[in-house]
C-alpha cells in the first residue's frame, strides 16, 4: 500500500472510531433520566417516544467494542502499513499450520516408508490409511472401490498395464503414465479394422469370425506386434495391453474393438508428484497392490508384472 | 444532541446512512484498486487463448461457478486437498472473477491436470460413469454444440478495453482457434489451464 492509501485508511478508521464514540456520548447528553416524553405529537395509539437513555450496561458494551478495536488494531495489522505488534499475517498463520501438520502426521507416514509394499498389504493399519489416500485422490477415476470404469482401469485383477512391480506402481502415481496408441484406421482401412477387431477377439478365445481372424492375422504381424507382442501378450514399459486376458479397458465388443482401432486410445493419468509426497505414495501404492489378488500370492506377485 | 433534527429529515437521513455503510468499503476495497498486490499479474500470467476463453464463458453460461468455487482459501485443510492457495495476481484479467461463495462441487481454482482430458470429457457427458457417487448435472449437449467463434474476436476486443492484454494478432487468430470445435472441447480446455500457474505445493 502507499503511503496515501495508508494514510487515509488509518484516517478513515480512527475517524470511524471516534465517530461512534462521539455518537454514543453525544446522543446520551440529550437524553433525560426518568423518561421525559420528547414530543407530544410522537404518539401513536397511545404508545409515545421517551427520551429513556441506553440502559447502563448496554451503553457500557459499545464503550467496550470501541476499547476493544482500539486493542485489536494495536495488535492486529488495520492501520494502513502498520503491521500490528503480533506481526499476524494469514500467510505465516498458514504456514505454522502446516509446519505443526507436518509435524503431527508425517512421522505417521514417514515410518512406513521403507516397509517393502508387499509386506505393507499385510498390514492392516497402513492399508487402511492408504484407502484414505485413495478416496481422496484416485478414487474419482478409479472408483471409490478401486473399480475402474470405461477407459479407467480397474485395480482390482490381476491386470497390470504399466506392471505391478513397486517401481512401476509407484512410477505410475508420481510421474503419470501416457498412454500411445495411435489410429489405425489409415493403413488397416475401414475393412481391415473390422476384421483386426475380429482377430484382436480371438487372441483371447473370446467368439470371433475365423475367417475375418486369419485375414488379419498379418496384418497383425505387421503393425500391432511392436507393442503388443507377437502374442498379444502386451508390453508394460509401453503401457501397451496385453490383448489375450479378456480383460478390456476401453470394452472388449467387436464395435468398440474397431472404435479404438480406428481413433487410437491415450489415456492418461496425470503425475500426483506434486499433489502427494513420498511416503504417501509409498502408502498407496502398497493399497493399490493389496487390492490386486496378486498379492495374497508373495511368490509369483513381484514377477507377474514383468 | 437533538436527533430530532435527523429523523424528521429522510433526505439528511438516507446521506448519513449512505456514509456510514460506506466507510466499510471505503477502507476495505478502495485501497486495492490501486494496491501493487492485486493490480500486478502473477508472473507468466497470461490472457486465456481464445478456445480456452469461449470455454470460460460456457462456463458461466452452465452456471458452474454456482457450486465450484475457484477460490482456495489459506487454510491448512483446503491446500492440502487443493492446492497452494489463490494469490490475487492470479486474477488479475478475471472479468467478472469467478471465485464463487458456495462449494457445492469442489474447488476448481487449481484443476487443471488434476485430470486426464478423457476423463473430464467422460464427467461432463455423465458425471455418473466415472463417479458414481457424484450429484453434478450431465452436460451432455457440449458434445452435440459446435462453435463458430463468431464473437471471439469481439470478446478479446472487450476485455481489452478493461486492461486484459490482448494483441491484435491474437484477435485475428481467435476465430480460426475456435471454430469446429465442440463447446466441451472449449470448456476442458478451460478446465485444464485452472491455475496450472502455481505449484500445487
Amino acid at each position: 500500500m502507499t503511503l496515501f492509501w495508508s494514510i487515509f485508511v488509518t484516517v478513515v478508521t480512527l475517524g470511524t472510531l471516534l465517530g461512534s464514540y462521539w455518537l454514543l456520548t453525544a446522543t446520551r447528553k440529550g437524553e433525560v433520566k426518568g423518561g421525559a416524553e420528547l414530543e407530544k405529537e410522537h404518539s401513536f395509539d397511545g404508545i409515545t417516544e421517551l427520551e429513556t437513555p441506553l440502559p447502563r450496561w448496554w451503553y457500557y458494551l459499545f464503550i467496550f467494542t470501541i476499547v476493544f478495536s482500539c486493542g485489536y488494531l494495536v495488535l492486529f495489522p488495520g492501520l494502513g502499513n502498520y503491521p500490528g505488534v503480533l506481526g499476524w499475517t494469514s500467510t505465516n498463520q498458514w504456514e505454522g499450520e502446516v509446519a505443526k501438520a507436518a509435524e503431527r502426521y508425517n512421522p505417521l507416514f514417514e515410518r512406513y516408508r521403507d516397509t517393502p509394499l508387499l509386506a505393507l498389504t499385510e498390514d492392516r493399519k497402513a492399508m487402511r490409511m492408504g484407502q484414505r489416500i485413495f478416496g481422496n485422490y484416485c478414487a474419482q477415476c478409479h472408483g471409490s472401490a478401486a473399480q475402474g470404469a470405461h477407459g479407467f482401469p480397474n485395480l482390482r485383477d490381476h491386470d497390470w498395464i504399466w506392471g505391478n512391480s513397486a517401481a512401476q506402481i509407484q512410477t505410475s502415481i508420481r510421474n503419470g503414465r501416457q498412454a500411445a496408441m495411435p489410429s489405425w484406421a489409415a493403413p488397416l482401412g475401414e475393412e481391415g479394422v473390422t476384421a483386426m477387431a475380429q482377430y484382436v477377439r480371438s487372441l483371447s478365445g473370446a467368439p470371433h469370425d475365423a475367417a475375418l481372424a486369419a485375414e488379419a492375422a498379418p496384418k497383425y504381424a505387421m503393425f500391432c506386434v511392436a507393442c503388443h507382442g507377437p502374442e498379444g501378450k502386451g508390453n508394460v514399459a509401453l503401457g501397451a495391453p496385453n490383448l489375450t486376458d479378456n480383460i478390456w479397458l476401453y470394452g472388449g465388443a467387436a464395435d468398440q474393438i474397431a472404435f479404438t482401432l480406428r481413433h487410437g486410445r491415450n489415456g492418461q493419468m496425470p503425475a500426483h508428484e506434486g499433489v502427494l509426497d513420498d511416503a504417501r505414495i509409498h502408502l498407496v501404492a502398497a493399497y493399490v497392490l493389496s487390492l490386486s489378488e496378486a498379492a495374497s500370492q508373495p511368490s509369483g506377485a513381484m514377477a507377474a508384472g514383468q | 444532541m437533538n436527533h430530532d433534527l435527523i429523523e424528521r429529515k429522510t433526505g439528511l437521513m438516507v446521506a448519513l446512512i449512505i456514509g456510514v455503510i460506506s466507510l466499510g468499503g471505503l477502507v476495505e476495497i478502495l485501497p486495492l484498486f490501486s494496491s501493487e498486490e492485486t493490480t500486478t499479474p502473477l508472473a507468466g500470467l497470461k490472457p486465456l487463448p481464445a478456445l480456452e476463453l469461449e470455454g470460460r464463458d460456457i462456463y458461466i453460461r452452465e452456471g458452474c461457478h454456482v457450486c465450484h468455487t475457484q477460490m482456495v482459501r489459506p487454510l491448512r485443510t483446503e491446500t492440502e486437498r487443493y492446492g497452494h492457495y489463490s494469490v490475487a495476481g492470479e486474477s488479475v484479467y478475471e472479468h467478472p472473477f469467478l471465485w464463487g461463495s458456495k462449494r457445492t462441487g469442489p474447488d476448481l481454482a487449481r484443476v487443471g491436470g488434476r485430470y486426464s482430458d478423457d476423463w473430464q470429457r467422460a464427467h461432463l457427458y455423465n458425471p455418473r460413469a466415472v463417479v458414481p457417487e457424484s450429484t453434478m448435472p450431465a452436460f451432455p449437449w457440449l458434445f452435440e454444440r459446435q462453435l463458430d467463434g463468431g464473437d471471439t474476436a469481439a470478446k478479446m476486443k472487450a476485455l481489452a478495453t478493461v486492461g486484459v492484454p490482448y494483441t491484435d494478432a491474437d484477435m485475428a487468430g481467435a476465430q480460426k482457434a475456435v471454430q469446429g470445435h465442440t463447446e466441451a472441447d472449449a470448456l476442458v480446455a478451460y478446465l485444464q489451464q485452472l491455475g496450472t500457474l502455481l505449484s500445487r505445493r
